[in-house]
């Protein structure tokens, strides 16, 4: 009885796996240009459904896209080339890791900067705070003499306010 | 020292504050790709015509040697903004007298060939585009999709989508009219050149 509902939930379980959007047609008999193939889509956006990758994507495009792939592998294209063949009609978009060049220094940059203006504006206010607080804390004897004179006189003049 | 303590946080939210109005805007369209073909030579293509429509194929050359400004419509029976957006490419033709030669998407010859027996043919070419490589070759993400190339043979301008509605049609035949101004243009400065040389 548990080996029989065992199974079926290892079957039930096995159906959940995502599905595949790569159509075994297109898959390239020889597997290690077809590891290549898979690892390039993966980093290729689809330009219809534009937060999938074509490896995912059901999209027709998307589709001829992978078979497109694969064809620059199989006449010997290296990974670098088949990026640029696509990027060269898609533009910079169809990569989802932006390569680093000018118009994207911001883009690569600005995160580090952040962090580094943040650190140093919380640095900054811990500092000030602390100082403000050791400043209180020790006064000179001057500022002490200062400050028993300025009691003494408002006092004497609540004295002679009162009278 | 003192007053750049000042100054740096107001200058960061202003920059920040003008990026996000930016993002804010709702005429921007983020899903927008742009297209990398842009003053860029036509690509490289060369279609069959389909049988039976009556009009020759379509080639690189064909389209980047007109000497005119030329309007390449990718389009296919199957997709229905194409439709709506085929009233407005042929009153282009007739109207204007523009050149249109179109793309037929991963369409079957059947089927392109009774929808131009339906609605008439404004190409004067077709190219049947069966595999949807050349597609690929001018970095299309569906159909329709509407470029304007110079009388040079660069690409000047793309529309993604249906070029229907007063918007979509005025953006279209502002970039349509730059490009005539610009092929009228260059077209003078040769001969202007030719005046200045020979006097």
């Amino acid at each position: 009885m548990i080996k029989k509902s065992l199974i079926t939930l290892s079957v039930l379980l096995a159906m959940t796996l995502p599905a595949n959007a790569v159509e075994p047609d297109e898959i390239l008999e020889d597997a290690v240009l077809e590891t290549r193939a898979r690892d390039l889509s993966r980093q290729v956006r689809c330009v219809v459904c534009q937060n999938q990758d074509i490896d995912s994507s059901n999209a027709g495009v998307a589709r001829d896209l992978r078979i497109l792939v694969r064809e620059r592998l199989t006449e010997g294209d290296s990974d670098p080339e088949v990026l640029a063949y696509l990027v060269a009609r898609y533009g910079d978009y169809v990569l989802f890791k932006p390569p680093w060049k000018p118009i994207t220094y911001a883009l690569w940059l600005a995160p580090g900067v952040m962090i580094i203006f943040g650190g140093i504006a919380v640095l900054f206010v811990l500092f000030s705070t602390r100082r403000r607080r050791n400043s209180t804390e020790n006064l000179s004897d001057a500022d002490e003499a200062e400050i028993a004179e300025i009691i003494e006189k408002s006092a004497t003049k609540k004295n002679m306010v009162e009278n | 020292m003192k007053r750049l303590v000042f100054t740096l946080p107001i200058v960061i939210v202003l920059v920040l504050g003008g990026f996000l109005l930016w993002g804010l805007n709702p005429g921007r369209n983020p899903s927008e790709i742009p297209s990398v073909l842009i003053s860029q030579p036509v690509p490289q293509f060369q279609l069959a015509s389909i049988e039976g429509v009556g009009v020759p194929g379509l080639s690189t050359d064909d389209v980047a040697q007109a000497g005119e400004v030329v309007v390449v419509n990718v389009f296919a029976s199957w997709c229905v903004p194409c439709r709506a957006e085929h009233a407005v490419l042929t009153r282009l033709v007739r109207q204007d007298g523009v050149r249109l030669m179109g793309i037929n998407y991963k369409d079957k010859p059947e089927d392109a060939r009774r929808w131009l027996d339906d609605l008439g043919n404004p190409y004067e070419r077709i190219g049947s585009d069966l595999d949807g490589r050349a597609g690929i070759e001018w970095g299309i993400s569906g159909v329709p999709e509407t470029f304007i190339v110079g009388a040079d043979g660069l690409v000047l301008f793309r529309y993604v989508g249906p070029v229907t509605g007063p918007k979509a049609e005025a953006k279209f035949m502002q970039a349509l009219e730059q490009a005539q101004a610009q092929a009228i243009e260059s077209a003078a400065e040769p001969a202007q050149a030719m005046a200045e040389s020979s006097s």
